[in-house]
């Protein structure tokens, strides 16, 4: 397997999402924001769609899209007087409908499109794995400088507002970070498995850990896993990797109920 | 005695016509340990919010240690336990986790905790009794306890005015007195304000100085002893009204 300079790629690639989308995820989930990552993820097709259309790079056009999409849903929520599922929605449908418009008018509604949706981690070239590589160092970066910022808001919002944190600049920068992760997973899971690669780890991690550090660390040890194991069984078994890695992030979540059931007794 | 809440002429409603309070003058002086007491829906919630600066009075001047609330520099100073005050989502943070979080008001916001933010953290866990489980979630423990944590929080960031919004939600009656008894034990060694809201205030009466009792407006401010036996219901501030 190794062999293959598409899997030695492959397999890099896999290893920062798999770091990544939980370390992000984790916040999204602990804050029961789960469901972010896919209505960014919405935003982004429809950023690839406009890279389709005007002839640039999808993958460019999805990153500012998603990033947008990602402030807009986080602005809304927290000024626009709209709950967090209501504001999630608007922009979720709304990304949706505009790709589809805009795919429909760049006539691309074909199999291309399939490698955004579903993923195309055996395509990625040297290039792709270094923007990658970067854009994900940089997200870590940013996780480990601003963790115990993000971690007060988990904690106590309200008493965080009232000490005089940045509430808000921190929740832009963690929608940011959410928008930048989906950007980077796509071309790994695709659009539509995304946000299962930032919630599945951190809800397996949550079940069996001890404290909100030791949850954050197990859920990028099972995203780095998943993405690893999942691109490996693919390999041999001729899958789909984006839905392979996913699945066995599934799994774990399951054997992590098993294990949390048996501790209880 | 310099005054660390000042307010004049409140009055403030989150919709237009709505009067949730009116003609509120208040005034805490520093070290001072109050209870702010009166039914639910009476607008304690709110002249707190108001006395934070989280909300902006329509009507009248909110001032903290002489600064407009709203627009206060030092809020590194102010610690607040919020109405029931529970750790987001299903994160099992750790009474010292939780208790670290006060820290970042002392506004370093990024980087790791200094040796002195570790020491000070040891300090308020300590102080409200919670050493020995320092390293257990939080979601482990009983409702009282959490509370501990939270002051522990609050106290970690050294703060000089410390609001606590109906800390004893969810808390046995003998875990009520022992943290009345905590909050004046720290009221001595600290000198910290404390203002203690509350739909009741059996659990505070004999420790706090002065009771505020807010229908819409004050009602009655004094000392606990001054207060009608008739109103130790607090059912008694509606039928004044």
């Amino acid at each position: 397997m190794l062999e293959s300079e598409f899997m030695r790629l492959a397999l890099a690639a896999g290893a920062v999402v798999g770091v990544l989308a939980p370390s992000v995820g984790f916040f999204l989930v602990q804050r029961r924001q789960s469901l972010v990552g896919d209505g960014i993820g919405h935003v982004a097709f429809a950023g690839v769609a406009a890279g389709i259309l005007l002839d640039v790079s999808p993958v460019l056009t999805a990153l500012v899209a998603a990033v947008l999409g990602g402030v807009a849903i986080e602005l809304l929520r927290s000024r626009g007087g709209a709950a967090g599922d209501q504001a999630l929605a608007l922009v979720f449908y709304t990304g949706i409908a505009l790709g589809v418009v805009l795919v429909a008018q760049a006539g691309a509604l074909d199999v291309n499109l399939f490698q955004y949706l579903f993923g195309s981690i055996l395509t990625i070239t040297r290039e792709d794995l270094a923007l990658i590589a970067a854009l994900g160092a940089l997200g870590v970066g940013t996780i480990a400088i601003l963790y115990r910022a993000f971690a007060a808001v988990i904690i106590d919002e309200e008493g965080a507002r009232v000490a005089g944190v940045p509430i808000g600049s921190l929740n832009v920068a963690l929608a940011a970070l959410a928008a930048v992760t989906v950007a980077l997973s796509m071309r790994v899971v695709g659009i539509l498995l995304v946000a299962a690669l930032m919630v599945l780890p951190v809800s397996a991690a949550g079940r069996v850990a001890w404290s909100m550090r030791s949850t954050l660390v197990l859920s990028t040890a099972i995203g780095l896993a998943s993405a690893l194991t999942g691109l490996t069984v693919s390999y041999y078994a001729d899958l789909p990797p984006g839905g392979t890695i996913v699945l066995v992030a599934a799994a774990v979540y399951l054997g992590a109920l098993v294990v949390a059931s048996l501790g209880r007794r | 005695m310099p005054l660390a809440v000042e307010l004049q002429g409140v009055a403030f409603g989150y919709r237009p016509g709505q009067r949730v309070l009116e003609g509120v003058d208040l005034r805490l002086g520093e070290g001072e340990f109050v209870a702010v007491a009166g039914p639910n829906g009476g607008g304690k919630t709110t002249l707190m919010r108001i006395v934070l600066g989280l909300e902006r009075p329509g009507e009248g001047t909110a001032l903290l240690f002489g600064e407009p609330a709203h627009r206060f520099s030092a809020r590194r100073a102010l610690g607040y336990l919020a109405q029931r005050a529970v750790v987001g989502g299903d994160a099992p943070a750790t009474v010292r986790e939780v208790v670290s979080a006060g820290r970042l008001a002392t506004g370093r916001l990024v980087g790791r905790l200094r040796q002195e933010d570790r020491r000070q953290v040891s300090d308020a866990i300590e102080r409200v009794g919670l050493d020995l489980v320092a390293d257990a979630p939080l979601k482990t423990l009983s409702g009282g306890m959490q509370q501990r944590a939270f002051i522990a929080k609050a106290l970690a960031g050294r703060p000089s005015l410390l609001v606590l919004d109906e800390p004893t939600t969810g808390v046995d009656a003998e875990s009520q007195e022992s943290l009345a008894q905590l909050l004046a034990d720290l009221h001595g060694e600290l000198g910290v304000t404390i203002v203690y809201v509350s739909h009741e205030f059996g659990a505070v009466e004999h420790h706090v100085q002065r009771l505020v009792l807010v229908r819409r407006t004050i009602v009655f401010d004094g000392s606990p002893h001054d207060l009608p036996g008739v109103w130790h219901d607090p059912g008694h501030v509606h039928a004044r009204e």
